[in-house]
């Protein structure tokens, strides 16, 4: 499971020293941050245990509203068990021991008193393989809000639209909403659990290597959307692709062995970063 | 040929023939398709045997007559031949080989046997008369003979080929007379015996529930007076059936066996007359497919040999289905629980341990539970709340296809089980996982994705139940099957389905027909019939289960999952 995506991460930017371009030009970060992106996320001395295994290690990290942030660092590194805290998918997993803090918007959410479906209704999550649910595309998009009760036709009508509409697959699928999501690409059926997840109205969309089964079409057309998502909701992702993580996000957090390595602005991670390791890997020369 | 000779290269694999084909495992190859081979055999074996057997039985076989000695005859349908070895009188231990043949001979109320042996030796001048009668009869099996006369009360009406033809003019309405006369005793009087039977309970519960007085006293009065009415109606109906038994018995046949012994047959009493020397090979199809029919649709007689077994056939459908209905949610909720809900631990996999070795225990053990648990128990517990009013005659307290059904539902439950908790452990987590990200709860994500995922798996359960139960004989002989069920469970009578009744079941058939029946060699093919129509009910069954599960297979595809 290691070598692999190690030997993936390491060989795509090695070319050169500083490799990828980072952001848009026209996509520097304003003046007044704590203004317009204020911070939604705060996780403090989260710990997490498998068992016995340490996967996350005293992690303090702050996630801004409406903005994109990455996490990088090779396999096993904890990113992905981080980014599963936030919608705390990682109850369904037994023996799991959490120490630490997650707030979102100052509440705990590991409290006793959080309701983890409301948790879940407000923190929507992206798999890495798509999982589209073996109905038709219009059910798909319609279920989360069939599970909270709602049923008129109207609205689900609308919802339905306005979501493949926001995940930029409307015009391929308008003519046949009511045959198998089965029947989708890879790519489609990924976007389609984009808009499955944007139906709900989340503020916050977890994305867990969304594009790692795709091709370089189908990764472009996720990270334009990415990119449009951001000016609606906040979206924290996962990726093993520091090309990707450079393009579309704005603060990139590096892990490695469980612990955070740097955080910082993606600029500064990829073309000034003040950690050896962060360097090392964002260049490829980790080892 | 190729352009490289493959014998440049040095083969490394090891050298000389024998080697050569152990090392690529060409006798695992063979040894295994062999055992298949076998396996296929066998079962094609039963199936030709079966079949061979069972489908033979109603082909109307040729009359054959032969010479015996002192001026004795024998008529009768060759069954087969076979050599044997007979002693030689006087010379201990020398033995002869000989030929022997069996007859059927029919004409049990005269010769006291149906079968005869006889060595090849002592019959002769073997032939088939064109006028030889073969008669189908309500009692007393086959008579196999000739037609002299047919007698209209106690005048001659016709004799010979006249008679052959006044026999088929007034054959058909002699039964139907007959028909009617069956009808208003089973039937009409059947009805009078329950409402008579309800204004008993009636005064029963008048004089249990009600206080002494005017009332008590006007409502006995009131199902008395119906009894009276009821019991007058009884007489007239039973004085009707008399008199269309005597309309039926009008017309009779003489006949005459071929030693010249006189029998009268009252027309009604045949069900078939024919004359199979005569019959060309399409009214030998005729009469073929009629039998069929008559075995499928009808009803069984004399002690389940002869006759159709349309109430076994139902028995079987309907037990099934009701311990499909039994046995399908029970099995998928404890499966749910054992895979979603129990904490996963010892104490589950002792669960699912003992769950399996359920499915080994002998099938008598569950039946000696359902009588002591279902029939004693919970049914007695029924009578005394619901029935007080009719005991000590129990009602639910007895065996029926209720307690049958679920006690064969009990004994197939580990299927069901070990069938939906391995479609459930197939379903994807990426599925589970997507459901519960948009909020839903678990509940919501086991009934709208894990549960439509699984129905494929869980309908496999169910066939593997279907194919156990609907074979099982040992548990219901003490929990509801009956040798000659008077009514189906389900009928025209309030309240149609009546799941407190004895039925009738093919395999129970097969056994008591086979092994219970005072003429075991008459019965012989019938065993095998029913055999034959066993095999094809399961498959029957199974193949609609299949069927379903397919259609449902390709609605609820998970392919994209994996």
């Amino acid at each position: 499971m290691n070598a692999p995506a190690n030997v993936d991460a390491m060989t795509e930017p090695r070319q050169a020293s500083l490799p990828v371009t980072v952001g848009h030009p026209d996509r520097s970060l304003p003046e007044d941050l704590d203004g317009r992106h204020p911070p939604l996320i705060h996780v403090r001395g989260l710990s997490l245990h498998y068992a016995t295994n340490k996967a996350l290690d005293d992690v303090h990290l702050t996630i801004r509203e409406k903005l994109v942030t990455a996490f990088i660092g090779p396999s096993g590194c904890g990113k992905s068990t981080l980014l599963r805290c936030f919608n705390r998918m990682n109850d369904l997993i037994d023996k799991v021991h959490i120490d630490g803090q997650v707030l979102i918007k100052g509440q705990d959410i590991h409290h006793a008193g959080q309701d983890v479906i409301e948790l879940r209704k407000k923190v929507g999550m992206v798999f890495q393989k798509s999982n589209p649910f073996p109905k038709s595309i219009y059910e798909n998009i319609a279920y989360g809000l069939r599970i909270a009760g709602v049923n008129a036709r109207q609205v689900l009508d609308e919802t339905v639209e306005a979501s493949l509409r926001s995940a930029a697959l409307w015009d391929e699928v308008k003519d046949r909403l009511h045959s198998s999501a089965l029947g989708l690409s890879g790519g489609q059926q990924q976007r389609l659990c984009i808009a499955r997840a944007i139906a709900i109205k989340p503020e916050i969309i977890l994305m867990d290597e969304p594009a790692s089964a795709l091709d370089p079409v189908a990764t472009g057309k996720i990270e334009d959307l990415i990119l449009d998502l951001k000016r609606n909701f906040t979206i924290v992702i996962v990726t093993h692709n520091m090309q990707q993580a450079a393009r579309i996000s704005d603060f990139t957090a590096f892990f490695y062995l469980g612990k955070l390595i740097e955080f910082d602005t993606t600029r500064t991670i990829f073309t000034n970063p003040s950690n050896k390791q962060t360097e090392d890997y964002v260049t490829g020369r980790f080892g | 040929m190729t352009a490289r000779t493959p014998s440049q290269a040095p083969d490394p694999r090891p050298q000389g023939t024998v080697r050569r084909s152990l090392a690529r495992g060409e006798h695992w190859i063979w040894l295994t398709g062999a055992a298949l081979a076998v396996c296929l055999l066998m079962i094609g074996g039963l199936i030709g045997v079966v079949i061979y057997n069972g489908a033979d039985y109603f082909w109307p076989h040729r009359l054959a007559q032969a010479d015996l000695a002192d001026d004795d005859k024998v008529l009768g349908v060759l069954i087969r031949s076979e050599s044997f070895r007979e002693p030689v009188p006087d010379q201990e231990g020398v033995y002869e080989v000989k030929v022997r043949t069996q007859f059927k001979v029919g004409n049990r109320d005269v010769d006291n046997a149906d079968f005869k042996w006889l060595r090849d030796e002592d019959f002769s001048n073997l032939r088939y008369p064109a006028d030889a009668v073969a008669l189908e009869r309500e009692e007393y099996g086959d008579f196999y003979g000739y037609l002299t006369a047919i007698l209209d009360g106690s005048d001659v009406a016709a004799e010979g080929t006249a008679a052959w033809n006044l026999l088929r003019q007034h054959h058909g309405e002699a039964r139907a007379l007959a028909r009617e006369e069956t009808r208003i005793l089973k039937k009409e009087i059947g009805d009078v015996n329950q409402i008579i039977l309800d204004a008993e309970v009636r005064i029963k519960r008048a004089e249990r529930t009600m206080a002494e007085g005017a009332e008590r006293d006007a409502e006995i009065a009131e199902a008395r007076v119906i009894i009276d009415q009821q019991q007058e109606r009884f007489e007239q109906l039973k004085a009707a059936a008399a008199e269309k038994g005597e309309q039926s018995r009008r017309w009779v046949a003489v006949m005459q066996t071929v030693n010249e012994e006189e029998v009268e047959v009252p027309l009604a009493m045949i069900v078939r007359a024919f004359q199979p020397n005569q019959m060309s090979l399409g009214a030998k199809a005729g009469h073929y497919l009629g039998k069929v029919w008559e075995f499928l649709s009808g009803e069984p007689r004399e002690s389940n040999t002869e006759g159709g077994i349309l109430p076994a056939i139902f028995g079987t459908v309907f037990m099934t289905l009701i311990m499909s209905i039994a046995v399908v949610p029970f099995g998928v909720v404890a499966a749910f629980y054992l895979r979603e809900y129990a904490r996963q631990g010892p104490f589950v996999r002792a669960v699912r341990i003992a769950v399996n070795n359920l499915a080994g225990v002998p099938s008598i053990v569950f039946g000696v539970f359902g009588l002591g648990f279902f029939v004693y128990f919970v049914g007695g517990t029924i009578d005394h709340l619901f029935y007080p009013d009719v005991l000590p005659t129990p009602t639910y307290g007895t065996g029926g296809v209720l307690w049958a059904s679920l006690t064969l539902a009990l004994l197939t439950v580990p299927v069901v089980i070990v069938a939906t908790e391995e479609s459930i452990a197939a379903v994807p987590r990426g599925a589970k996982e997507g459901s519960l990200a948009l909020g839903a709860s678990k509940f919501q994500t086991i009934c709208r994705v894990v549960l439509p995922a699984s129905i494929p798996g869980i309908l496999t359960g169910l066939i593997l139940a279907i194919a156990r139960g609907a074979g099982e004989v040992a548990p219901l002989m003490i929990t509801g099957v009956v040798k000659l069920a008077p009514n189906l469970p389900v009928d025209g009578d309030y309240p149609f389905v009546h799941l407190d009744r004895k039925f009738m079941h093919l395999g129970f058939h097969i056994y008591d027909v086979g092994f219970q029946s005072p003429n075991v060699e008459a019965a012989k093919p019938m065993v095998f019939t029913t055999a034959l129509l066993l095999l094809a009910v399961v498959a029957l069954l199974n193949i609609v289960a299949i069927y379903i599960r397919d259609r449902l297979r390709k609605k609820f595809q998970t392919g994209a999952f994996s």
